[in-house]
């Protein structure tokens, strides 16, 4: 029974000196990524972005964050104070909790660049982040009224419909690299990245990505043109700060995911081996963040129906389709 | 570990009473949420890596995520639900004294045959999910396409079953026919008509 | 829409592109308060109450503007000029003189129907305030100070804003002579001392 703690048991500080630095690194990326966003889109609309705080704007997530500190934290009558109140932190907690493991680097002899190397790694991942839209429905439903309902409803179906494809994606990959390990995925990935081979489930990943953390074009949820906010639409001061927070985390969160599954992880590009591994997993996953902002910079929203229809007759099906080739090829050629 | 056991006890017994006592649908589906998490841990804290995140990903992300959509769909106001007269306490000390005794059964079952977390390659050890160590992801995709495929493979059957069930009884009635298609036959139908107008 | 239509690969990816392109075009944005975009001459900003150069007021309080005001926003209380203390060239001249900017319009029928020139609207644009009350401008604001000058009328403003209303609040701006030219308000500094009759 001792069998899961041991190992780590007799490090345990040097397992919370990690937790500390990584909840430091992860909240500095979500403010430099949301600067990161605003920066990008704001050049895509022949606009400067932020660039009154500090040079170039650098200090603008300080102010963001101390404005949100600051301003009163309403709820409102008809709200369920308990559940209101519970909701952003599942968000917050869920989307911090996925990085005890994600591997960043290569693991040397006897570290490990994550908090834990666990062997199920994807899998726990996916539940994690499964648990994490619960702050979303359950706060748009515990609002007591009717734009977060309809954005609560919303993310419900949406989460139910792309999860599904989602999984589907990643399937192939794991019968290429044949664990469910994140080191291991990223180690047989040494000569050929998952996303040549894995290329229509590299795409469908993507596109679920953008579904699951409800970022445009797939925004439904928050939908600000028909949903005045949707599910955060009653939230303010800190408590919206959390779910903003959160939905960042969960942006880089599904970069890393790509990254390590279809990107290679550390391994470098064209043997450039001078920059270490940890300088090409950050790289990869900021490219991933830049397609992200991309795509919310290009797209207009897609309307409800198409797109549970996309996910449900397109993605899902495909990803079916790629998962049973991948599996005939990969048992064709042992 | 037994401090943890423990503590992981007392919050699982305490989340599925709230589950139950809870006045509110949502509260009930927040405290399901909770058991369901500390369900999972205790499966890990039993080397049961895939089981608990099998538990995760289905019961919470997908199950209890349609509870959630049920709720929302029917009880938007946040008022209690309206019961009829309280018959809680009539069922409750019955069934509480049943769900007892079988619980006994099973303890003193479990007591007089120790479990032994172990597998053909021996006890249980090493690094958790490993392959080869109980409970590993690896060892439970391999039970579960040999030994007990068949099982495996009907319960899919029966599942599946009751899906397509599901879909024919609440699908739509209109049998399916592409536009393209109807329009033509509609298109049939008017000539014949047409023509059939001529002839009288 | 057809299904062609709908998953229209190609179509994406121009869209794609496109914002990709954009990402690099010179950004049109003018940094405001450090440079300030150039007014067309006619500029129908915060008003203004001229002087003659004797320094005597132009305004003699004949109320034609308040009346011809569509937005109701003037308000002039004149009175006699006394033998000794002339206010005004006239027989009369403005007791009180006050615009609520809030409800100004700037139209400019005020510059219009004034029969003396007196009261002109300026380019000045920066009036945000944290109170209503502040936007009650009376003569103390509205008067051009004695030391600058007579104001300028509106047939002779130069293209953009003339010289006498450039920096005085903001000695450190950008300013780019060729594109823009700083059009601080002057009346900042008016403005603080004033706050206490405002509120
Ligand atoms: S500009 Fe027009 S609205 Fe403003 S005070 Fe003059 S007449 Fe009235
Ligand atoms: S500003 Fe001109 S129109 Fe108005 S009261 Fe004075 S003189 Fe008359």
């Amino acid at each position: 029974m001792n069998a899961w703690l041991s190992p780590q048991s007799s490090l345990w500080w040097a397992v919370l000196i990690k937790c500390g630095v990584l909840l430091f690194v992860v909240i500095t990326s979500f403010a430099y990524a949301m600067l990161f966003e605003r920066k990008i889109i704001g050049w895509m609309q022949l606009r400067p972005g932020p660039n009154r705080v500090g040079p170039w704007g650098l200090l603008q997530p300080l102010v963001d964050a101390l404005k949100l500190i600051l301003k009163e934290d309403l709820t409102p009558k008809t709200a369920d104070p308990l559940i209101y109140r519970l909701a952003p932190f599942i968000s917050l907690v869920t989307a911090f909790s996925v990085y005890a493991v994600i591997p960043f680097s290569e693991p040397g002899p006897g570290n490990v660049w994550a908090v834990g190397d666990v062997n199920a790694g994807i899998l726990v991942i996916l539940a994690i982040t499964s648990i994490g839209v619960y702050g979303i429905s359950l706060g748009g439903w515990a609002s007591g009224s009717k734009y977060p309902l309809l954005g609560s409803v919303r993310s419900t179906a949406q989460m139910i419909s792309y999860e599904l494809a989602m999984a589907m994606s990643l399937i192939g990959v794991l019968i290429l690299a044949g664990t469910t390990s994140l080191v291991g995925i990223v180690n047989s990935q040494a000569k050929l990245w998952f996303f040549i081979p894995q290329f229509v489930g590299f795409i469908i990943y993507v596109v679920t990505a953008v579904a699951e953390t409800n970022r445009a074009p797939f925004d439904l949820v928050e939908a600000d043109a028909e949903l005045v906010g949707g599910f955060n639409t009653e939230y303010s001061g800190l408590r919206f700060g959390l779910f903003f927070i959160a939905e960042y985390i969960n942006m880089l969160t599904v970069s890393c995911i790509a990254t390590l599954l279809f990107l290679g992880g550390w391994n470098a590009v064209g043997g450039l081996t001078m920059i270490p591994g940890i300088g090409w997993f950050l790289l990869k996953v900021a490219f991933f963040m830049f397609v992200y902002i991309w795509l919310r910079a290009t797209f207009p929203r897609i309307r409800y129906d198409r797109l549970m229809a996309f996910g449900w007759k397109v993605l899902l099906p495909v990803a079916t389709l790629n998962l049973v080739i991948t599996a005939f090829v990969v048992a064709v050629r042992g | 570990m037994t401090i943890a056991f423990w503590a992981l006890a007392v919050l699982l017994v305490a989340s599925a009473m709230f589950v139950i006592t809870a006045k509110k649908p949502v509260h009930s589906v927040a405290g399901l949420l909770a058991h369901f998490f500390f369900l999972a841990i205790t499966y890990f804290m039993l080397s049961a890596e895939f089981l608990a995140v099998i538990q995760l990903i289905v019961y919470s992300g997908a199950i209890l995520m349609l509870f959630v959509f049920v709720i929302a769909l029917l009880s938007s106001g946040v008022a209690p639900f309206s019961v009829g007269p309280d018959r809680l306490p009539k069922i409750a000390a019955p069934a509480t004294l049943i769900v007892a005794v079988l619980l006994g059964f099973v303890a003193y079952g479990i007591s007089r045959e120790p479990i032994v977390l172990a597998n053909e390659h021996g006890v249980a050890a090493g690094p958790v999910g490993a392959a080869g160590v109980f409970g590993s992801v690896a060892d439970f995709g391999h039970a579960l396409f040999t030994t007990n495929l068949l099982p495996f493979e009907i319960t899919a059957f029966i599942l599946m079953v009751a899906v397509i069930g599901v879909i024919l009884l609440a699908g739509d009635h209109v049998p399916y026919v592409p536009t393209r298609r109807r329009a033509r036959i509609v298109e049939r139908d008017m000539r014949e008509a047409i023509v059939r107008a001529g002839e009288e | 829409m057809s299904r062609k239509k709908l998953y229209n690969v190609g179509a994406l990816l121009t869209g794609l592109a496109i914002t990709f392109k954009y990402m690099f075009k010179r950004k049109p944005t003018i940094q405001y308060p450090s440079r300030k975009k150039k007014h067309a001459p006619r500029f129908h900003g915060l008003h203004e109450l001229r002087r003659y150069g004797d320094g005597k007021e132009r305004c003699i309080g004949c109320e034609l503007c308040s009346s011809v005001c569509p937005a109701n926003a003037i308000t002039v209380i004149g009175a006699e000029n006394s033998p000794g203390d002339r206010r005004s060239p006239g027989e009369r001249y403005a007791a009180r003189y006050e615009i609520d900017e809030l409800r100004c319009i700037f139209c400019g029928m005020c510059e219009e129907a004034c029969p003396t020139d007196a009261i002109v609207l300026t380019p000045r644009f920066e009036m945000s305030d944290y109170r209503r009350g502040s936007f009650i401008y009376s003569k103390d604001r509205l008067l051009v100070p004695p030391e600058a000058g007579v104001g300028l009328a509106p047939d002779d403003r130069p293209n953009g804003i003339p010289s006498d209303l450039g920096s005085v609040a903001e000695t450190k701006s950008t300013v780019d002579t060729d594109e823009g030219y700083d059009a601080t308000w002057r009346g900042t500094i008016l403005k603080t001392q004033t706050k206490g009759l405002a509120g």
